[in-house]
C-alpha cells in the first residue's frame, strides 16, 4: 500500500514536472484560441475561418510577429448560455494571448463581455452584431468581418438608386434582423426611397407564406430581406413561387444567398445582393488567395475564410510592430488600428472603433456565383453609435 | 385587408394546418396509444426530407420516375425503419415513466442528427417538385399559387381521410382503439398486442416521413428542421387531445389560422400566439378538445 503511495507521488511530481516543462517551452510561442461553431448548424463557417487563419500564417512561415503560433480550440457550439464557460476556458485555463471568434451573434456579445473583463485581445472574425463595435467597442477588441449595418445600407442606397421609392422590408425578429434593416432603410432615405412596411416573424420559423400575401397585397416597388441558411433558401424559392419575383425585385445582403445558391437553384438567377466580398473580384490579393486556399485545402475559399484570413493578418500587424512582444499591449493595439490589410476583399483599415471601413460590393447571381457588379459604396464605415473610445 | 387578400390568407392557412396535421397526427398516434413521448418524431420528418433529396435523383437514374418512385420507396423504407426502431428502443418504453421516454428518444434526437451531418453534409438543399407540379396559379394581378403547395394539401386531406377511416371503420383501427383504452384486456382477448403497437408505431413514423418527403421542395432540407416541426407538432397534440386524429385535424386547421393572421395583422406577438392559443384550451378543456377513449 505503501509502495503504491509513493509511486503515486512519483507520478504526479513527473506529471507536473512534465507540464511544467510544456508550459517553459510554451513561452517562446504566440498562443492563439480559436472560439469558433465546430459542431452544428454553423460548423462549415467556424473550420473555413480556421482554415483562413492558419493559411495566413502558415503563408508566413508559421509565424506571426517572428513568433511561432500555438492553437488552443474550443468549440462554441453557437450557444449563448455556453459562452461565458468557454471563453473562460480560453482565458483563463488555455491562458491565450488572442482568441478569434466567433460566427453566432448572441455568443459573441458574451465572449466581448468577458474580454472586456478580463483584458484579453479579441478578434471577432464573422459576427455583425452592432454592439460590438458600439456600445461595447474597446480597446482590445476587434473585428475583421462586418457589422449587420454595412450591407444593409449600401443595398438601401443601390435600391434608391435603382428608383425604389417604396420598400417593404421582411425578417426574422431578432437583433441581426433588425440591425440589417435599420441600415437598409439608411441607405434609402438617403437615396430618397423610404420602408413603407417592417414585416417580421418569429426566429427560425420559415413559414412564410402569410407574409408573401401581405407584400402582393401591398405592392411595394422592390423587398429587402434579411434571412439566413435553410431560412434563405426557403424565402427565396418560395418568392419566386408565389410569382412576386417576376414584378418586385427582391434584395438582400449577401447572406441571403451566399453558399447556398445550390439549394436556391433558379429561383436566386439574378437576385442583387450586397457583401464585402463577392466571386470574380478584380484583386491579385484575392486570384492568390484562392488559389493557395484550393490547393491546400481542396476546396474553394468563402466570406468566413477570407474573414479568418483577415484576422490573422491584423493580428500579425500587431505583433509585428513589438517584435511579438504581446506584453506591450498598447503598442500592439496601435499598430493594428493603423494596418492597412491587404484583404482578398480589396485593401481595408479599421474604423476608431476597430470595424473595418471597406468597400461593399454589388453582385448578382449568375449560375452558382455572386458575381461582381460594382462598388455598392466606397469605403463604408459603420456609424458605430455608442461607442466612447 | 379586402376579400380577395383575406381569401388567399385563409387559403394560407388551411394549407399549413394541414401540412401540421401530417406530422402531429404520427405524434398523436404514438403518444396516446402507446403513451410514449416522442421527442425524436422531428426527426422522422427530417429524415423524410433528406430521403426525398437523396432518392429522388437515385430513382429517376434507375428506375425511372423520379420524386413519386422516390416518395413510395422512402414509405417502405420508413415502415421498416419504424418497426426496427419500435422493436430496439421503444418497447422498452411502455413501462417506464415520461423522464426514461423523453431521455431515450431525445438521445435518439442527437444520434440522427450526427448521422445527418456524417452521411449528408450540413449544407442545405434544394429539392426539385415534379416537373407536371411546377407551375402556378395566378390569384389576384401580383401573386401567383404554386400549384405543388396545393397538391400538398391534397395529399394530406387524402391521408387525414385515410386514418380517419382506417381507425373508425375497421377491425385493426378497433383494436387499436381498444389497446389504447386497455392494454391487458385487449391482450386477454387474444390480440398479440406487442405486434399491434408496432405496427402504430411504423404508421407514425411512416406519417412524419411522408410529411418531411412531401415538404421538401417547398421547405429545402437543412440540419435541425426537425426540431421546430416537433414543437408546434406537441402544440398541436396538447391542442387537440392526446391520441384523437380528429382533434389533431382540428388543432392543427386552429394554429395554422392563429399563426398565419397572427403574422399579419399582430407580428409583434406573432411567436407567443400559438402558445396563448394552447394555454387558452388547457384552461378550459384540461384535457384537450377531442380527448380519445
Amino acid at each position: 500500500m505503501k509502495f503504491r503511495r509513493q509511486t503515486f507521488a512519483a507520478v504526479l511530481a513527473a506529471g507536473a514536472f512534465c507540464m511544467a516543462a510544456a508550459g517553459a517551452h510554451a513561452q517562446s510561442k504566440v498562443k492563439v484560441g480559436f472560439m469558433l461553431p465546430y459542431t452544428g448548424t454553423y460548423a462549415a463557417l467556424g473550420n473555413a475561418i480556421e482554415n483562413g487563419f492558419r493559411l495566413y500564417v502558415q503563408e508566413q512561415g508559421g509565424k506571426l510577429g517572428g513568433r511561432e503560433v500555438e492553437y488552443f480550440k474550443v468549440d462554441d457550439e453557437s450557444e449563448p448560455s455556453k459562452a461565458v464557460d468557454n471563453m473562460n476556458k480560453l482565458v483563463k485555463r488555455d491562458n491565450v494571448d488572442v482568441v478569434v471568434g466567433t460566427v453566432h451573434s448572441g455568443v459573441v456579445m458574451a465572449m466581448a463581455k468577458v474580454a472586456k473583463d478580463t483584458n484579453t485581445l479579441l478578434v471577432v472574425p464573422n459576427a455583425g452584431a452592432g454592439a460590438v463595435t458600439g456600445p461595447m467597442c474597446a480597446p482590445n477588441i476587434f473585428r475583421s468581418s462586418f457589422s449587420n449595418w454595412q450591407p444593409g445600407y449600401a443595398m438601401g442606397k443601390v435600391a434608391g438608386e435603382k428608383g425604389a421609392k417604396k420598400v417593404v422590408t421582411i425578417t426574422w425578429k431578432y437583433a441581426a434582423g433588425d440591425e440589417s434593416v435599420e441600415g437598409f432603410r439608411e441607405g434609402l432615405k438617403s437615396a430618397g426611397g423610404d420602408v413603407v412596411k417592417e414585416l417580421t416573424l418569429p426566429f427560425p420559423n420559415v413559414e412564410f407564406q402569410a407574409l408573401l400575401t401581405e407584400i402582393a397585397a401591398t405592392k411595394p416597388d422592390a423587398v429587402y430581406a434579411f434571412f439566413a441558411g435553410g431560412g434563405a433558401v426557403k424565402f427565396v424559392k418560395d418568392y419566386a413561387a408565389a410569382g412576386l419575383n417576376k414584378t418586385i425585385p427582391l434584395y438582400g445582403p449577401g447572406f441571403l444567398t451566399d453558399g447556398t445558391l445550390e439549394a436556391q437553384g433558379a429561383a436566386a438567377q439574378g437576385m442583387l445582393t450586397t457583401l464585402h466580398y463577392a466571386d470574380g473580384l478584380d484583386v491579385p490579393k484575392d486570384k492568390a488567395f484562392r488559389a493557395d486556399y484550393t490547393k491546400t485545402y481542396k476546396s474553394a475559399p468563402d466570406v468566413y475564410a477570407v474573414q479568418g484570413y483577415d484576422a490573422a493578418q491584423m493580428l500579425g500587424a500587431g505583433l509585428l510592430a513589438v517584435k511579438g512582444d504581446v506584453s506591450k499591449r498598447n503598442d500592439l493595439i496601435a499598430a493594428m488600428e493603423k494596418a492597412h490589410i491587404d484583404s482578398p476583399r480589396g485593401a481595408f483599415t479599421l474604423s476608431k472603433a476597430h470595424n473595418p471601413v471597406q468597400d461593399i460590393y454589388l453582385r448578382k447571381v449568375v449560375g452558382n456565383e455572386n458575381h461582381v457588379e460594382g462598388v455598392a459604396v466606397k469605403a463604408l464605415a459603420d456609424p458605430a453609435r455608442g461607442c466612447k473610445m | 385587408m379586402d376579400l380577395a387578400v383575406f381569401l388567399v390568407q385563409c387559403l394560407n392557412a388551411v394549407q399549413y394546418g394541414l401540412l401540421l396535421f401530417l406530422v402531429a397526427s404520427g405524434l398523436t398516434l404514438i403518444f396516446g396509444i402507446l403513451g410514449v413521448i416522442n421527442l425524436a418524431h422531428g426527426s422522422f420528418y427530417m429524415i423524410g426530407a433528406y430521403l426525398a433529396y437523396a432518392l429522388a435523383p437515385w430513382a429517376a437514374a434507375h428506375l425511372g420516375g423520379g420524386f413519386f418512385t422516390a416518395l413510395l420507396i422512402g414509405l417502405v423504407l420508413s415502415v421498416a425503419f419504424g418497426y426496427v426502431l419500435e422493436w430496439a428502443f421503444v418497447s422498452y418504453l411502455y413501462h417506464r415513466d415520461h423522464l426514461q421516454q423523453v431521455l431515450m428518444t431525445y438521445g435518439l434526437i442527437l444520434v440522427f442528427e450526427e448521422l445527418r451531418s456524417i452521411l449528408a453534409g450540413d449544407d442545405v438543399h434544394g429539392v426539385p417538385p415534379p416537373s407536371w407540379l411546377a407551375g402556378s396559379i395566378p390569384l389576384g394581378h401580383v401573386m401567383t399559387y404554386p400549384v405543388y403547395r396545393l397538391f400538398m394539401s391534397g395529399v394530406c386531406v387524402v391521408v387525414a381521410l385515410g386514418l380517419y377511416a382506417i381507425i373508425a371503420r375497421t377491425r385493426l383501427g378497433m383494436a387499436i382503439r381498444a389497446g389504447a383504452s386497455n392494454r391487458e384486456m385487449v391482450q386477454a382477448l387474444g390480440v398479440d398486442i406487442r405486434f399491434l403497437y408496432r405496427i402504430v408505431f411504423a404508421a407514425g413514423v411512416a406519417l412524419a416521413v411522408l410529411a418531411g418527403m412531401i415538404a421538401a421542395p417547398v421547405s429545402s432540407v437543412y440540419p435541425g428542421m426537425g426540431n421546430q416541426v416537433l414543437i408546434v407538432s406537441f402544440v398541436v397534440v396538447v391542442i387537440g387531445g392526446i391520441g384523437s386524429i380528429r382533434g389533431a385535424l382540428v388543432a392543427s386547421l386552429l394554429v395554422g389560422f392563429v399563426d398565419t393572421f397572427g403574422n399579419v395583422l399582430i407580428p409583434q406577438v406573432a411567436g407567443v400566439l400559438v402558445y396563448v392559443l394552447m394555454a387558452a384550451v388547457l384552461l378550459w378543456r384540461p384535457e384537450g378538445l377531442f380527448r380519445a377513449g
